[in-house]
């Protein structure tokens, strides 16, 4: 049965280009000639959604972030309190933490079982010294008197940066839990779909920390006179 | 041990609320011991609980919103038959119950009858009208159903232990933060909404995921249904909209439960950013609601006027349209902040820019209408009863986006009368008229169309003797959310208005007895072709109700209204146009257990999280995530339906549908 025979008479009175008979389907508008997209890709692409919606999350505790970002209450500010060899530390965890997620995907196209796992311990190690970098900070801000509920420019400092670490601590869960998976059902097709997402996850963490580096950290460190 | 709860919580010495809660609580049980005695429960389990069937999880979406709808519409009447009584007098309800009342009213017909009801529709439809077998995660799907159901449980739970928020609707603060409202009706709000929000983005982004990937082959994006548009539209607008929701509840969660100060009127908080970021979410949310239902209407009309619709791809225009222009108005919810001439100048000009493609939309489906063969049934009644409320709303909604008019208007029942005459001309008209427009596909028999038609006129006329007079004591200065009030002039419109709503119970009495008359007298009613309205969409191309996995092969799309140019060619040639094909076993997801265990977890952790109880939060969070590495351990989750089980059934459909050739043919 061609697509021709099914379709009905043109209508001469209908506005707009008219799809003549010619039309075979790879011609017309869009995409979808092809039917359903394969499951990998349709796995791939609803995590890439949620990862959107994600960082519209993150996106919202920014604004936050922004709109306090002065309401210090007669509190300590920004340039008092943070630390830039702290935060460089825990960049270079969390990006290292990216270069060993993604060896951890080379180890899996290789269907190597002994790299994959040692590649994904790293990233584990990795984002586990990234979390405690992070709580390090937090405690000695809270002890120094700077804790959240201070003033609103530092609930909306620990929401935001706390956040993303909650997001690191919920990776290294799906993490073990997918290091258990790989090494007790092998490189079945949906585990390895369930990996993508979570490197897909993992990339996104990061990115989400670049900003957090640049816009909390590196803003904030400025000399005021530089600060809009 | 138990944290905050104690036996004080349960309202024992105040009569209203505890017949309420008693009501709820008895109701409740009588369904569970029906159901267990008549010895349902294995298949409720088997069929219902744990499906993971697109069709049958968006018929519990809207099996909950109408559920949730009688609820919503018990505190209507009470603060109306309230606002009867309480001129120079108490009324029945005291202030902090009454205060109770408007805010669950207004937030469960938002979240737990309008939002479900879309969502609902968008999970049954659209996979059969894109001709795909299911949504692109089926169990991700049902965990969406049932943390909705989750959270509309514990808005429940609020009637019998403890209260509900005091707050309104939207819990501004800082009257919601600790200070002012200590107790645990905002905590319920938020935790609900909490839940319920992220199975609501989980939806959002099954059905965008399904309706950018899966689609049958041909059918491309201009030959997509208007519905799967809309669908499209909103469940964009839920993935960009619903984060910021999420967002802006954890930050007052934390201000209440560990003293951040976001919003709080000490240490720098900023309650006017709560305002901003609640309706970023809370302006795309009204075409979250509505945009769907557009959709409806574009079936509905083109289908019972006979032909195409009209503009189809101005339609699209204005859908996408509308969708980008939804974030830019947000600011017109509060003109009177006092963000200065030229901020209020843009959301005025932006708010009034969204009449345009609304209109387009409009005069399309006039259009359609126009030199149509126009069979008013029950589906078109709600259509067309639309087309004409939602204009005079429309042209309200343009009044309020003018801020000097809107300093003047807000927060008065005008507004009231608004956004009721655009959600429930426009939402809950289209929510009905999918309703019965899709109800023969769903079970396979149609409703009776004389109640369906009574029901619609009580609906319609109800709606204008309930919410005109608003609009009239809106313009004479009174503002919502009274509880008594001492002005004459406001008194007989206020009775007026009590009058429509015993209308629109009628016409809800009308609707139940239409459901239940027509489910007795369902073995008159069946519908051999599946096709009763004479449909145009791939969905009428499956036999009612369709079997599990919709379609035997694939369809090919030729056409932008899928069915009709093979159902038109059948008719001349008067015999099957396309050849029995070749069966092919198929695979489909296996039912699993896993949103209904989720959804437990998540009402047992919320609930503790309303009442302190620490130690059962942490075990719930414990639970939940052993059941995700349980479900993720499973090995086979799928299984095969054999390709003579497809050709059975599939040739039943084809059966039935030659059988109407032949007729026809006579």
């Amino acid at each position: 049965m061609t697509a021709e025979a099914l379709r009905a008479p043109a209508d001469p009175y209908r506005p707009g280009p008219q799809t003549t008979a010619m039309d075979a389907p790879s011609q017309v508008t869009g995409h979808g000639a092809g039917g359903p997209a394969p499951k990998r890709i349709i796995v791939g692409y609803g995590f890439w959604i949620f990862l959107l919606s994600d960082v519209i999350m993150f996106s919202s505790l920014f604004a936050a972030y922004a709109v306090l970002f002065k309401n210090t209450a007669g509190g300590p500010a920004a340039q008092q309190l943070f630390d830039l060899r702290n935060t460089a530390a825990e960049t270079a965890c969390l990006l290292g933490s990216t270069f060993t997620c993604a060896m951890a995907s080379l180890a899996v196209g290789e269907r190597s079982q002994k790299w994959t796992q040692l590649a994904l311990l790293a990233t584990g190690l990795l984002g586990l010294a990234f979390i405690s970098l992070e709580l390090r900070e937090f405690t000695s801000l809270v002890a120094r008197g700077a804790g959240p509920t201070r003033s609103a420019f530092l609930s909306s400092f620990f929401t935001l940066v706390g956040c993303h670490g909650a997001h690191v601590t919920a990776g290294l869960l799906w993490l073990g839990t997918m290091m258990a998976q790989f090494y007790a059902k092998g490189f079945r097709e949906n585990i390895r779909h369930r990996f993508l997402c979570f490197s897909l996850f993992w990339h996104a963490l990061d990115i989400i920390w670049v900003a957090i580096f640049s816009l909390v950290y590196l803003v904030g460190t400025l000399p005021s006179e530089l600060l809009p | 041990m138990l944290g905050k709860l104690t036996w004080q919580a349960i309202p024992l010495g105040q009569p209203i609320p505890f017949a309420a809660g008693a009501f709820v609580v008895f109701g409740m049980c009588a369904v569970l011991i029906w159901v267990t005695a008549k010895g349902y429960v294995p298949y409720l389990w088997r069929e219902w609980i744990t499906s993971v069937d697109h069709k049958r999880i968006g018929i519990m979406y809207c099996l909950l919103a109408s559920v949730m709808l009688l609820r919503g519409f018990s505190d209507a009447l009470m603060m109306r038959s309230q606002q009867a009584l309480a001129f120079h007098a108490a009324g029945y309800l005291p202030p902090e119950h009454y205060d109770q009342i408007f805010s669950a009213h207004g937030m469960i017909m938002i979240f737990f009858v309008a939002m479900p009801f879309v969502i609902g529709l968008m999970n049954f439809a659209v996979p059969l009208q894109l001709g795909v077998r299911d949504v692109a995660f089926p169990t991700l799907n049902a965990v969406s159903f049932w943390l909705t159901a989750a959270g509309a449980l514990l808005v429940n739970l609020s009637l019998v232990i403890g209260e509900f928020a005091r707050t309104g609707w939207l819990p501004y603060p800082p009257l919601s933060e600790l200070t002012y409202s200590p107790g645990v009706g905002v905590d319920y709000y938020l935790w609900a909404l909490q839940i319920s929000g992220v199975g609501t983005l989980m939806a959002g982004i099954n059905m965008v995921t399904t309706i950018l990937k899966m689609r049958a082959p041909g059918m491309s994006y201009m030959r997509m249904p208007v519905f799967c548009w809309t669908s499209l539209a909103s469940s964009l607008l839920i993935v960009a909209a619903f984060p910021i929701l999420t967002a802006t509840l954890g930050m007052l969660l934390l201000d209440r439960y560990v003293g951040f100060h976001f919003f709080t009127n000490e240490a720098g908080g900023n309650a006017m950013m709560f305002m901003n970021l609640i309706w970023a979410w809370g302006h795309p949310e009204v075409y979250i609601l509505v945009l769907p239902a557009f959709g409806v209407f574009s079936e509905v009309v083109s289908t019972f006027s006979g032909k195409p619709l009209f503009g189809y791809r101005s339609m699209v225009m204005a859908t996408m349209a509308i969708c980008i222009l939804s974030f830019s108005v947000w600011l017109h919810h509060f003109f009177t902040m006092g963000a200065g001439a030229d901020v209020n100048g843009f959301f005025g000009i932006a708010s009034m820019l969204i009449a345009i493609p609304t209109g387009v939309k409009i005069y399309n489906w006039l259009f359609t209408m126009y030199g149509g063969r126009v069979r008013f049934s029950s589906p078109m009644l709600w259509a067309v009863g639309f087309m004409v409320t939602f204009v005079i709303g429309g042209m309200t909604g343009v009044l309020l986006a003018v801020p000097p008019a809107d300093f003047v208007l807000h927060n008065s029942l005008f507004l009231v009368a608004h956004f009721h005459n655009v959600i429930i001309g426009g939402v809950l008209f289209g929510a009905f008229a999918g309703y019965s427009y899709w109800f023969p596909k769903a079970f396979g028999f149609t409703l009776d169309e004389r109640l369906g038609k009574a029901a619609f006129w009580c609906w319609f006329l109800g709606f204008y003797v309930a919410f005109v007079p608003l609009y009239v004591v809106g313009l004479e200065g009174m503002t919502r959310r009274m509880q008594h009030y001492d002005r004459p002039e406001w008194y007989p419109w206020l009775l007026v208005a009590g009058l429509g709503a015993l209308i629109i119970l009628c016409g809800i009495a009308l609707q139940i007895a239409q459901l239940t008359i027509s489910i007795r007298s369902r073995e008159r009613r069946r519908e051999p072709t599946g096709d009763p309205w004479d449909g145009r969409n791939l969905e009428w191309a499956t036999a009612s109700p369709p079997p599990v996995f919709n379609f035997a092969v694939l369809p090919i799309i030729a056409d932008e209204e899928s069915y009709w140019g093979i159902k038109q060619r059948a008719r001349e040639q008067m015999r099957l146009v396309t050849p029995e094909p070749q069966y092919q076993p198929i695979e489909m997801p296996r039912n699993s257990p896993v949103g209904f265990i989720t959804a437990f977890f998540a009402v047992i952790t919320g609930f503790c999280l309303i009442w302190h109880i620490w130690w059962l939060v942490v075990l719930g969070l414990i639970c939940a995530y052993i059941t995700f590495v349980v479900f993720a351990w499973r090995d086979d989750s799928e299984f095969v339906i054999p390709a003579e089980e497809v050709a059975r059934i599939d040739r039943a459909n084809r059966e039935a549908r030659a059988e109407y050739l032949r007729e026809f043919g006579r």
